[in-house]
């Protein structure tokens, strides 16, 4: 199998006076699940729209298996955009149908696939309704049907999960878990970070048109400060205070919560503890994804660069 | 995929969505409902007669309804048992005249209304006439014969003079219904973009087709379903006025006014179903619509409105004349014009502008509606959507 990425390489868009992305780069590998994070309004849905080529980008090309995206490899992309869109008063299985043949398929190719993706969706029931008719979960589901009846080579959605019940959160990431699976390169963007942690292979942080951080969610966790949590039940406030490069983060009952800082030695924090009486607890604690983003996201662009930013980019 | 195959698809779509539609069924059940009753409105007025007229003699039947019929009108003759009983139905409102004895004496209520005189003035002095002929030893019937057969033959130096009644009701119908489907299915035009967008599903139907070929196979799509719809009430129509006997034009008049107008909402469609498709691509919202439309519906109604109170009575209006050849104006004044008369040059004239418009704004209306269609927010300005890329 070739190289079948989905490259944003360089990619630049300006609103008038408004930057809306600043040469944003990164890849979705093949059978790759990749996460896109950023605050509203900072570049995510614009990415994706001229990835799919309803937006026009100023500068910068995306490609995917090595060539420009054209409307022929366009066709084959799955995309869920960021408002949704479906006929109100069109029937789901004539639409999704409809849909599917536009982008290629025999009449009798489009009907199979919409009887399989709405049986597996759990929406097989409501075909002959109209969309309008549908609760917002299931207009959602159907949506996400229509992102895939074409058997799609990329996939392409924005915020898939906003407004789902637990269960259908279930059903979709199952669906993009299995999408990945088939080798094809899955890129979502979402504001449920435990969700994009669990379920992504990759994710990318955007912050105001830029990739601030991208990589495997473990990498990315690492890059950040390192934290001690420290169970010494018997040590006074402030045992920690004097240790050089540790700050103290809080307290959280009887447990301390470090940040060790450049040169710091976790050794020396232990036999601190140790000396003020027993320590039940003496753990790293890695950020998690929505701590990572609150530090990257809300910093100033100086520090907010973290491992990996822009590292694919090659000169377009 | 091919082209066509795009634009047929998108095209099929519209026409199945929407001449499925309860609207859709609606207007064109009300639309023939509509011709019917206005072709029996006519039979009715137009073959009442002109009075009741009672005689005690039966045999004057056939000279009085002859007699009326050399006047233009119709009249319906009774018998009544005795003068009596005739003056009594006169006095009741049941006859409008009794006719008693020769030359006629005319019993009425109160007056005789003037197309009742005429037809009894023409009785009396053929009854004289007769009376002449006998005398003179001749056969009145034969002398009838011959009379009967003569009429002046006219020739107008200036086409569309004959009938002119009923060209100038072939022509409103035509022109009313040409505007009605312009205004309905253009605005429907506008009306599917704007949803297209309002819905966000352009987004989805333009990663698979081109932004012309979706505003193509829609203009397509929406102007096919129109077009059955005119082609349903125009053939009802003359079909309806031809067997009833309601029209005296000839059927060649008729179904010709019916043929050009269908051509010209076919042109008429075109052409404005692609300004309202580009001047809908303007905006994102429903509500914002009528807006942008607006404009395009004056270009609509000011030239119907001018056709149709000026051309019925004076069907030779420098100003119409000319406004109808111009290419925007041309779809609602021609098909009341062919109906009046109109030499070929001016209809030749108006069609071949009127094509090339259509040429023209292929390519113009496709410009503005693919840059401004997957722009969302608040109107896009014409010149914006235009510039840009």
């Amino acid at each position: 199998m070739s190289d079948q990425r989905l490259e944003i390489d360089h990619v630049s868009k300006r609103y008038g006076d408004v930057v809306a992305l600043r040469e944003m780069t990164f890849d979705v590998r093949a059978g790759e699940l990749f996460g896109f994070v950023g605050r509203n309004g900072s570049g995510k849905t614009t990415t994706m729209r001229i990835a799919l080529g309803v937006l026009a980008a100023d500068a910068g090309e995306v490609r995917w298996d090595g060539s420009r995206l054209t409307l022929e490899t366009r066709r084959r992309i799955g995309y869920m955009p960021e408002e949704r869109g479906l006929y109100p008063r069109m029937k789901v299985g004539e639409q999704l149908v409809y849909l599917a043949r536009l982008r290629g398929l025999t009449k009798e190719r489009a009907v199979r696939s919409v009887d399989v993706w709405l049986d597996r969706l759990g929406v097989a029931e409501r075909r002959g309704d109209e969309v309008q008719k549908l609760s917002l979960g299931n207009q959602q589901r159907v949506q996400l049907a229509a992102a895939l009846v074409h058997d799609p080579s990329i996939l392409v959605l924005d915020e898939p999960f906003s407004g789902l019940d637990p269960l259908a959160v279930d059903v979709m990431s199952q669906v993009l878990r299995d999408k990945r699976d088939e080798g094809i390169p899955v890129l979502f963007s979402s504001h449920q970070l435990d969700l994009v942690e669990r379920l992504c292979d990759r994710v990318g942080i955007v912050r105001e048109g830029e990739m601030v951080a991208c990589g495997a969610v473990d990498e990315l966790r690492t890059g950040g400060q390192e934290r001690l949590v420290v169970d010494a039940p018997a040590a006074r406030p402030g045992w920690a205070a004097g240790l050089p490069g540790v700050t103290v983060c809080g307290q959280e009952g009887t447990k301390t919560v470090l940040e060790l800082g450049e040169g710091a030695d976790d050794q020396a924090v232990l036999r601190a503890a140790l000396a003020t009486g027993p320590v039940r607890e003496f753990t790293p604690r890695r950020p998690r994804l929505t701590e990572l983003f609150r530090h990257v996201v809300s910093d100033d662009p100086a520090t907010g660069s973290a491992t990996g930013a822009g590292g694919e980019g090659r000169a377009a | 995929m091919n082209t066509g195959t795009a634009v047929g698809m998108v095209a099929r779509r519209e026409i199945a969505t929407r001449m499925r539609s309860k609207a859709y069924l609606i207007v064109t059940g009300i639309m023939i409902v509509s011709i019917l009753g206005l072709i029996i409105a006519v039979k009715v007025v137009g073959g009442s007669s002109a009075g009741k007229l009672g005689v005690l003699d039966g045999s004057l039947g056939v000279p009085l309804r002859s007699a009326a019929a050399a006047v233009g009108v119709h009249v319906t003759v009774r018998t009544v048992p005795d003068r009596a009983a005739g003056e009594r139905q006169v006095r009741s409102g049941e006859l409008d005249a009794l006719v008693v004895g020769r030359p006629p004496e005319v019993v009425v209520k109160k007056n005789l209304p003037d197309d009742l005189r005429n037809v009894l003035n023409v009785l009396a002095r053929q009854q004289a006439l007769d009376e002449q002929i006998i005398k003179a030893g001749g056969d009145p019937a034969a002398v009838e014969r011959a009379v009967a057969g003569a009429s002046v033959h006219v020739r107008a130096l200036v086409p569309g003079g004959a009938f002119r009644g009923e060209r100038i009701a072939v022509g409103v119908v035509a022109g009313i219904l040409v505007y009605l489907a312009l205004m309905i299915y253009g605005q429907t035009v506008a009306q599917g973009v704007v949803e297209e967008k309002a819905s966000r599903i352009v987004e989805i139907l333009l990663t698979a087709i081109r932004p012309w070929q979706l505003m193509l196979g829609k203009v397509v799509g929406i102007g096919v379903t129109g077009l059955t719809q005119m082609f349903l009430v125009a053939s009802v129509g003359v079909t309806a006025a031809l067997l009833s006997g309601t029209m005296h034009i000839p059927a060649s008049l008729l179904t010709g006014a019916a043929a050009w107008g269908i051509v010209w909402f076919l042109l008429g469609f075109l052409v404005y179903a692609l300004l309202f498709a580009a001047m809908g691509s303007l905006v994102s919202r429903q509500e914002d619509a009528g807006s942008v439309v607006g404009p395009v519906m004056i270009l609509i109604i000011v030239p119907y409105v001018l056709g149709i109170s000026i051309l019925p009575a004076d069907p030779e209006n420098g100003l119409l004349r000319v406004l109808s050849l111009i290419p925007l104006f041309a779809p609602t004044l021609m098909p009341m014009r062919v109906a009046l008369g109109v030499p070929a040059w001016e209809l030749g004239t108006a069609l071949g502008l009127t094509v090339l418009l259509a040429m023209a704004l292929v390519g113009l209306a496709g410009r503005i509606y693919s840059n401004a269609v997957l722009r969302m927010g608040s109107r896009i300005r014409l010149s914006d959507a235009w510039r840009a890329a």
